[in-house]
């Protein structure tokens, strides 16, 4: 170790942890096997609303290998357990108790009807038919509109509305900005659009999956979620067992995406039964049970109002949302449409803003965070009507957007929703995305195809975004009412050998922590990258933390790891000034060494950790360890953006998007590792382009999801995207010792826009300014065609897949 | 029923339900678990793993079918502590995040480029077709197989995974496994 | 999720096979590749109590020239049928439907004989086999029998095959020196075709000598497009006449309706469709 090494920070480092995953030698949760386990599997309703009139589970205890079954009153028989939801977002907002399994009525289908324990789970599926559950239909809610109406029938009847809460900003009231409706009544333009975010399936490659063991000193529980932390408090106060009696272990997690961010009603029921029996417990859902039973994402009707001069300049923006939230509110669910009230307002500076999100119950699968989580709702809203106000002006809509966006010596830039954006170049990262995507060779090839009437045309469409990440500063959660803070913990430990244990609270399921809290360690540390070991997702040894969400482990996580080490170094400076005998002044730290300046005279800081270690010659009054830990809480959100670009033809004759060519320019501040952002721009385009044009989580009139299956909901593979050119510019943070931003959402909330911006440019001319997603190949031939905007949905069903098979009728073979 | 199989070059001879699936047996039964099951239709690809040196989706073979057959788990690649050329390409080229398509992604992987040592960006793009991924957009797993491609020359490596039965046949992970 | 219990039985002749379907009773199920079968199983839309492999049948396994047609055995894996020569040769339409079929796995264990009698009316192999003009050759307790496959699929899944019956080889006319191709329209690379169109035509000099277009999807049962292929016959292979033909495309036809398609877009695809794929097969 030399001061000369080159730093980590910065280095495209291959990963630490795809050692395990490439060989197989993982730890799923469904791995776990343990002495005297037996399995449970859950029996969901097939109704969307009725009461329940009967449960009758004799035959189902009878079957071989059943060893018991619960309904929700066998487990909660005082119906006392709810579960919790962390974030009231008005203090009149409707809040209506989820039970573990539903008591007396289901409201949506896949909601949780009874629980069989078996020793295999083979017998405990084959126990689930068994089980005789009688229904009276209820009339079934669905639709925003619908539950809104006057006379609809309601979801909960105890809460006498379907309305779940009304969330307002207003700018003139804020007195962040000016009057909507002034600007508004006074605008030379005015534009209105409705849009539509369909509902979608996070869709984690993993399956849920839970596992309890009563049987050891605190009651174990492993669990593939991205909140280890926040399900063990969240499990003792709903259960009301004591904290510190619970440990929850995240073992490798195979993806969340926001999916994973709950405390879900079958580990409350896995906790209950393995007390109960007093063995261990396993629970696996099947995928049928993820796409049905697991949060979904999005579902929103947005009608924008947008107001401007002649000369493009946006004088007035108003967002009237509507929200689904499904039957019941997940962990943070009301909260995700809100967060979208902060960033309709983009890059721009808008003088005059309005939001208002009225959020609504349907007998449908709850809705929560999924990758975006509210900011993607909100960018495509407004790049949208980016487009179709620079259609309207006939104006280029990049210039549109430049002349309205904070210039980069407009930093830091206070938005119209009281949000200061502390660093960021447009003009750099347009520039740049503008020459790798060749955007004038482009549009005249646009303009040929357009002349010759081409059956394939080509679209260009943009999406200049940026996001609020890095959750949170505590006291802004406070101020929406969130139920916990935004801070994240760190520790590090100094081993006797001068390696390194680092212990983050931030619970990785995919995205490289281990690897990017070794380069910053040793960095911070002078120690070898190799001789850095990254613990997290156990609660017994990272016991303090708040998670992985909301693109926020390197920059609220990353740096409490730094300030630790700070910690580590200030405590190693005490000892090494009493090893070499000088002042503590006289020392400087660099390179994994304190050296007395102007000397030659160092100790490495591994001798150091030795000497504390062996503690037979302290400075008085020093404790002999160099452990230290931190908690940091940011002082702002950071907000990574970008310019992506998107060519995309358009077969008119058939309806089919080909996408030609995506570019994509993202700022994400400085970062830690190119390879690892690099990769998180890669999936996140992914998702957000296939939110643009494939999938869709479709619910039939009965309430029954028909998208239920990866047979009938729409994942596209590696054949069905492009390769996609990506690049950044960086602009660092200003307000981490980093510089770092965060970028585990970027390419999701970016995307969608983009390509759906490009497709109906393709075919504008055609008269066409809208078309829902996902752009199917029907919906874009009908839109060229007929104008329909909207065709085979919403109500639509995805077709095709497994459910075509008539499995009674189906051929033999 | 009583079956014989042999994973990853061990032979063994269990009693199996006639549903048992075959991704089942080898997590359960044979204690396999890194092939994993993510989904019920056989869509996501995740068990991918080779019967006999063709790659097949192990929830979509009763365990009782593979009696008598070979089968090859993302377990058993790697020979002498050498990597399969497939599984160091993924890591070279962070083909992977979360890693739960992993196994079989590089299962696949290994079995198209038996099908086709040199496949251009569409063939593998189009090779695995039946492997859902959700971190990784794809781009840098297509860029590993193609990476993996570049480094292996066909017939070299070590002995075919195959331990028994007809040498001829074509061995999927036996392609250029492990490196010169 | 685990199919529910079942017996099971893997003879290893066709004869036996029969027996043991008869043995067993109604409630039992063939199973061939099973890449359809076993997620419905899986699923528990389907509960049989007994299945029957016939994957330990060797006779029922490859192709074999008879004369003036093909013989492919039911159990031959589209694997192999998409790298057999003499498919190449003889029947170049089965060899381009196979290589869209489901993916390679699924290509590796899947069969032909096994989607046929699925009958899953957007299953690919299905128009081919009816543009071509094959036979089924089932055998059941009572012997062998040939079923034209016009009149084999009978409806949704459902196949002329009766309950105690086993589809054994397929029988194709030779189609040699015929152009073919396979234009298949769905989604995304893994979901089932919306619409799809089998084509191979016979070009004597300039001039279309014979035609057969099959439909995929475009009714309960795979649909001969009779209408396009009159259309088609003593004309010249050009853009413009392959295009006049093409718009008969949808001309009897009776597709169903999901949210990917209504009525009038699946028509319309039909005759899109028939047009690209008469073009590719000239030009392939």
């Amino acid at each position: 170790m030399t001061a000369t090494m080159e730093p980590e920070v910065g280095k495209g480092r291959l990963r630490k942890e795809d050692a395990r995953l490439i060989a197989g030698r993982t730890r799923w949760t469904d791995n776990i096997t343990l002495p005297g386990m037996v399995h449970l599997a859950v029996l969901r309703s097939t109704a969307a609303h009725a009461k329940i009139v009967n449960i009758d589970t004799s035959a189902a205890k009878e079957m071989p290998g059943v060893i018991a079954v619960y309904t929700g009153d066998d487990l909660d028989p005082e119906g006392a357990i709810g579960m919790p939801c962390a974030w009231p977002i008005t203090p009149d907002m409707k809040s209506p108790r989820r039970p573990v399994l539903a008591q007396g009525k289901v409201n949506f289908a896949g909601e949780g009807v009874a629980v069989v324990v078996a020793r295999s789970a083979g017998e405990a599926e084959d126990a689930l038919a068994e089980i005789d559950v009688d229904y009276e239909d209820l009339p079934v809610v669905l639709g925003l509109e619908n539950a809104l109406a006057e006379d609809a029938p309601l979801v909960h009847e105890e809460l006498g509305t379907n309305r779940n809460a009304l969330w307002k900003f207003d700018s003139g009231e804020a007195g962040s900005g000016g009057d909507v409706e002034q600007a508004i009544n006074e605008a030379e333009v005015v534009l209105k659009r409705r849009f539509r975010q369909q509902r979608l399936v996070p869709a984690f490659m993993e399956p849920r999956s839970c596992v309890v063991d009563p049987t050891a000193p605190q009651l174990t529980m492993w669990s593939a979620t991205q909140i280890p932390h926040i399900l063990k408090t969240m499990s003792a106060l709903t259960l009301g067992i004591p904290e510190h009696k619970i440990r929850v272990i995240a073992p490798d997690v195979g993806g969340g995406f926001g999916g994973k961010i709950a405390v879900l009603p079958e580990e409350i029921m896995s906790l209950l039964v393995a007390q109960k029996l007093g063995r261990p417990v396993k629970w696996t859902e099947s995928r049928s049970e993820t796409m049905a039973a697991a949060h979904h994402g999005r579902d929103q009707i947005q009608d924008l109002t947008i107001a401007a001069k002649r000369d493009g300049t946006v004088t007035g923006l108003k967002v009237e949302l509507m929200a689904d939230m499904g039957a019941y509110l997940g962990l943070v669910g009301p909260g995700v449409p809100i967060l979208g009230a902060f960033m309709f307002n983009a890059i721009y500076k808008i003088p005059a803003y309005h939001f208002a999100c009225t959020n609504v119950f349907t007998n449908t699968t709850l809705t929560d965070a999924y990758r975006g989580a509210g900011r993607p709702e909100a960018t495509f809203g407004i790049e949208r009507m980016m487009d179709e106000l620079a259609a309207e002006l006939g104006m280029d809509p990049m210039e549109l957007r430049e002349k309205n966006w904070i210039k980069h010596d407009e930093f830091p830039y206070t938005t119209v929703s009281t949000l200061t954006y502390d660093s960021g170049n447009y003009e750099a990262a347009t520039e740049k995305a503008m020459q790798l995507f060749d955007y004038e060779g482009l549009r005249r090839e646009q303009a040929e195809r357009r002349e010759r009437n081409d059956p394939v045309q080509l679209g260009i469409g943009i999406s200049t975004f940026t996001e609020m990440c890095g959750l949170a500063p505590s006291r802004v959660l406070g101020s929406l009412d969130y139920g916990a803070g935004g801070w994240e913990h760190a520790a590090i430990r100094m081993l006797p050998t001068g390696k390194v244990e680092v212990i983050t609270g931030s619970s990785a399921h995919g995205q490289g922590h281990e690897t990017a809290w070794s380069q910053i360690v040793s960095d911070q540390l002078g120690v070898p990258f190799e001789d850095i070991e990254v613990l997290h997702g156990d609660t017994q040894s990272s016991h303090k933390g708040l998670d992985t969400y909301g693109s926020r482990s390197l920059a609220v996580g990353g740096i409490a790891v730094v300030k630790a080490a700070e910690k580590v170094i200030e405590k190693a400076k005490k000892i090494a000034a009493h090893m070499m005998e000088c002042s503590e002044d006289d020392l400087e730290f660099s390179g994994g060494k304190f050296t007395v300046k102007g000397t030659d005279k160092s100790t490495g800081i591994g001798d150091v950790a030795f000497a504390a270690f062996m503690a037979h010659d302290l400075p008085d009054g020093v404790e002999p360890s160099l452990d230290s830990e931190a908690v940091y809480d940011p002082e702002n959100f950071s907000f990574p953006h970008g310019t992506h670009l998107c060519a995309a033809e358009v077969d008119t004759e058939t309806g089919r998007v080909r996408l030609r060519k995506y570019v994509c320019v993202d700022d994400v501040g400085k970062v830690v590792n190119p390879i690892i952002v690099e990769g998180q721009m890669h999936g996140g385009l992914a998702q957000g382009i296939a939110q643009a044009l494939f999938e869709e989580a479709v619910f039939d009139e009965s309430g029954t999801l028909t998208s239920g299956t990866f047979a009938d909901y729409l994942l596209p593979s590696a054949a069905d995207l492009p390769s996609f050119t990506t690049d950044r510019t960086e602009t660092p943070s200003t307000t981490n010792p980093l510089g770092v931003k965060g970028v585990g959402e970027a390419g999701t909330i970016a995307s969608t826009p983009a390509v759906v911006n490009a497709v109906v440019d393709a075919v504008r001319h055609f008269g066409v300014n809208d078309i829902e997603m996902p752009l199917s190949p029907m919906r874009v031939w009908k839109a060229v065609h007929s104008g329909e905007k909207a065709a085979g949905g919403p109500g639509a069903e995805a077709g095709g897949g497994l459910g075509s098979i008539d499995a009674t009728h189906g051929g033999a073979q | 029923m009583r079956i014989t199989v042999t994973v990853d070059g061990t032979t063994y001879t269990d009693d199996v339900e006639p549903r048992t699936l075959l991704v089942h047996y080898l997590r359960e039964q044979v204690g396999k678990v890194g092939t994993v099951v993510g989904c019920d239709t056989s869509n996501c690809g995740a068990c991918t793993v080779h019967l006999d040196g063709h790659s097949v989706k192990s929830c979509s073979v009763l365990a009782v079918q593979a009696d008598g057959c070979e089968v090859t788990t993302i377990e058993g690649l790697a020979r002498d502590g050498q990597l399969h050329p497939v599984q160091q390409a993924f890591h070279d080229n962070h083909a992977l995040q979360c890693g739960f398509c992993t196994p079989g992604m590089i299962m696949q992987s290994i079995d198209l480029l038996a099908d086709n040592p040199s496949p251009d960006e569409q063939a593998v793009r189009e090779g695995l077709e039946g492997n859902l991924c959700r971190c990784t957009g794809y781009q840098n797993i297509v860029r590993a197989v193609r990476d993996a491609a570049d480094h292996m020359r066909p017939g070299a490596g070590p002995e075919a995974e195959r331990v028994a039965g007809d040498a001829g046949s074509r061995a999927a992970s036996s392609v250029g496994g492990g490196g010169e | 999720m685990i199919p529910a219990p079942f017996d099971y039985v893997a003879p290893s002749t066709v004869d036996d096979a029969v027996r043991a379907l008869a043995e067993a009773g109604e409630d039992a199920k063939i199973i061939a590749g099973g890449q359809s079968l076993l997620p419905v199983l899986r699923m528990r839309l389907a509960a049989p109590t007994s299945l029957i492999d016939l994957n330990r049948i060797p006779e029922l396994r490859g192709v074999r020239d008879d004369g003036d047609a093909l013989v492919i055995g039911s159990m031959t894996t589209h694997y192999d049928v998409q790298r057999d020569p003499l498919i190449a040769e003889h029947a170049a339409l089965l060899a381009k439907a196979t290589d869209t079929v489901a993916d390679p796995q699924v290509r590796h264990r899947g069969t032909f004989g096994g989607s046929i009698a699925h009958a899953d009316p957007a299953g690919d192999l299905l128009a081919p086999a009816l543009a071509l003009d094959t036979e089924m050759v089932v055998a059941g307790p009572d012997g062998r029998r040939t079923v034209p496959a016009a009149d084999f699929f009978e409806d949704f899944f459902t196949t002329a095959l009766r309950p105690d019956e086993i589809l054994v080889e397929v029988r194709v006319p030779k189609h040699t020196g015929w152009h073919a191709h396979y234009e298949k329209f769905n989604r995304v690379a893994q979901a089932w075709s919306m619409v799809a169109v089998a084509a191979t035509v016979r070009t004597d000099g300039g001039t279309i000598a014979e035609a057969r277009v099959g439909l995929t999807n475009m009714s309960s049962v795979p649909v001969r497009a009779r209408a396009v292929e009159e259309a088609l016959v003593g004309r010249p292979a050009t853009a413009e006449s392959i295009r006049a033909a093409a718009e008969h495309a949808a001309e009897g036809t009776n597709p169903t309706v999901d949210g990917n398609a209504d009525v009038e877009y699946r028509q319309h695809l039909a005759r899109v469709l028939t047009g690209r794929a008469i073009q590719a097969a000239m030009a392939g």
